[in-house]
């Protein structure tokens, strides 16, 4: 059992080192995860942006947090369909039955995912740059916003593991991940809160994403962060332990 | 008498009411080939998975290389290896990089020689760089075997190695069997084809309705049933044979 545990990271860095050559032979994953929000960020800043009132001077800024979630939200469901492949072919079984620590497997997937999801919001943010993002935010932001990020992709991945792991279907592998992709939209990712009707802006305002982005927005654009952020981080913690919790047990149950 | 590669005394498990095995009992010697024959939904793959840890049982005791499976699973995965299925072999991974990768899990100092070694014994050297999606079904499932011999286990279990294969790449598996029990490894094989294990193995185990109902050598097993009577049949080629000479590579035995 000692030997085992000592190979853990070992194990587990060999795992990584497997799946990110998947992602990196497969890099149209990262392109169609970069391509629909940084569209939706083209539509909204070039079409539709003239149109709406935030208070902020460039719409860019404004919009940039809500676009990195929803690049996050859809970058994961890769992560749900490669637990899938890897159940469905066999692998973890042949994983299973080799002297390697029994988590190493599942812990090699989330640490791609959060390395894929990293190159994808990089890419995304060179794009807004592009755009005429800017941003007085120094370091200790930009590392504050990473983290935020980081726990983010964290707390979706493992949503995206209980996915991927009981999933009977690639479909349904994947499925899970629309309505997260939908949540910035009802929230104040694209326009503030205050213009929609009662029922729609108390949800807006005490959902996740709402304060995910606020205190990324105030982050990036040197404003005090304020409660968001920690109402930010207790969401993104809450939402990976019940989630690590439960993929864990599906985890032992069927892989 | 040198102790047994599996032992399995009593073996139970079940699925809700369903009870799957009811009793199972059988040895296999160090260095034989194992055939566990039996129809689909007879239990052989929840013995498989039970002997490689991946299943816990109900009652009855089963001990692998000498450790029992319940109670040292780890002692048990390194003395033994599973190909399952399904080729659970790294679809976007060349050949080599698969290898490698079990040579890294398995902890070996030196990874690349072990992955060209086993490439040239399983005739996939021409083939070793190229992704596995592109392999033919005979080479993912020789592949697949090359992958759970890394670090030289002294026991593998393939569990209906030729299922879905076609008749060529069949032979190419039973000759990879054959060959690997020459090197002294146990082989603990599943099957659904009569002519699988009558080809390869030295015992036959007949796995039905939860039990082991027969188990003995090819020969044992013929006395046990009615004698031959002499018929004269006209002996029309079968489709494989027909389809193996005319594809040019007859049955080289």
């Amino acid at each position: 059992m000692e030997t085992v545990q000592n190979h853990f990271f070992s194990d587990m860095g060999v795992m990584l080192g497997r799946s990110m050559r998947h992602i990196s032979r497969s890099m149209d994953t990262i392109i169609t995860v970069c391509i629909t929000p940084i569209a939706m960020m083209l539509l909204f800043v070039y079409v539709l942006g003239g149109a709406i009132q935030t208070g902020a001077g460039n719409y860019v800024n404004y919009l940039l947090p809500g676009i990195l979630l929803i690049a996050i939200a859809s970058g994961i469901s890769y992560t749900a369909y490669r637990l899938f492949m890897d159940m469905q072919r066999g692998i973890f079984e042949r994983f299973h039955s080799m002297p390697i620590a029994r988590s190493a497997a599942l812990w090699g997937h989330v640490l791609t995912s959060l390395v894929s999801n990293a190159i994808s919001v990089s890419v995304i943010i060179l794009v807004a740059l592009l755009m005429g993002f800017r941003s007085p935010a120094g370091i200790l932001a930009w590392l504050a916003v990473a983290g935020i990020l980081a726990l983010f992709t964290l707390a979706l991945t493992w949503v995206a593991a209980i996915a991927g792991l009981s999933a009977k279907t690639v479909d349904g592998a994947g499925a899970f991940s629309y309505p997260l992709i939908f949540l910035p939209f009802i929230s104040s990712a694209f326009v503030p809160t205050k213009s929609m009707p009662a029922g729609v802006r108390a949800f807006a305002e005490n959902q996740p994403v709402t304060a995910i982005v606020e205190a990324i927005r105030a982050l990036l654009s040197g404003q005090p962060v304020g409660h968001d952020l920690w109402i930010a981080l207790a969401w993104c913690a809450g939402i990976a332990l019940v989630a690590y919790f439960f993929a864990m047990r599906v985890y032992t149950k069927r892989a | 008498m040198q102790s047994p590669a599996i032992q399995v005394k009593g073996l139970q498990k079940s699925y809700q009411s369903h009870h799957v095995l009811q009793g199972v009992d059988f040895e296999v010697e160090k260095g034989s080939i194992f055939a566990l024959l039996g129809s689909n939904g007879a239990g052989k793959t929840t013995i498989v998975k039970i002997l490689t840890t991946l299943l816990k049982h109900d009652g009855g005791t089963a001990a692998v290389n000498g450790f029992d499976v319940a109670a040292k699973p780890d002692d048990v995965r390194r003395s033994i290896s599973l190909t399952g299925q399904f080729a659970a072999v790294d679809e976007i991974l060349t050949g080599r990089e698969n290898l490698i990768l079990m040579a890294r899990l398995r902890h070996l100092t030196n990874p690349r020689p072990v992955a060209d070694d086993l490439l040239n014994r399983f005739g996939l050297a021409d083939a070793a760089d190229r992704r596995v999606s592109t392999y033919s079904g005979g080479m993912r499932r020789r592949l697949d075997i090359a992958m759970s011999l890394v670090g030289k286990p002294p026991l593998i279990f393939l569990d209906e190695p030729t299922t879905g294969l076609d008749p060529e790449a069949r032979l190419e598996v039973w000759k990879t069997v054959k060959a690997l029990a020459q090197h002294g490894t146990t082989v603990f094989l599943t099957t659904q084809y009569l002519e699988e294990a009558e080809q390869l193995a030295d015992r036959i185990a007949i796995l039905h309705a939860g039990r082991i109902i027969a188990n003995g050598t090819l020969a044992e097993l013929k006395k046990m049933f009615p004698p031959a009577t002499v018929e004269y049949v006209e002996k029309q080629p079968t489709l494989e044979e027909i389809f193996l000479a005319i594809i040019g590579k007859k049955e080289a035995r």
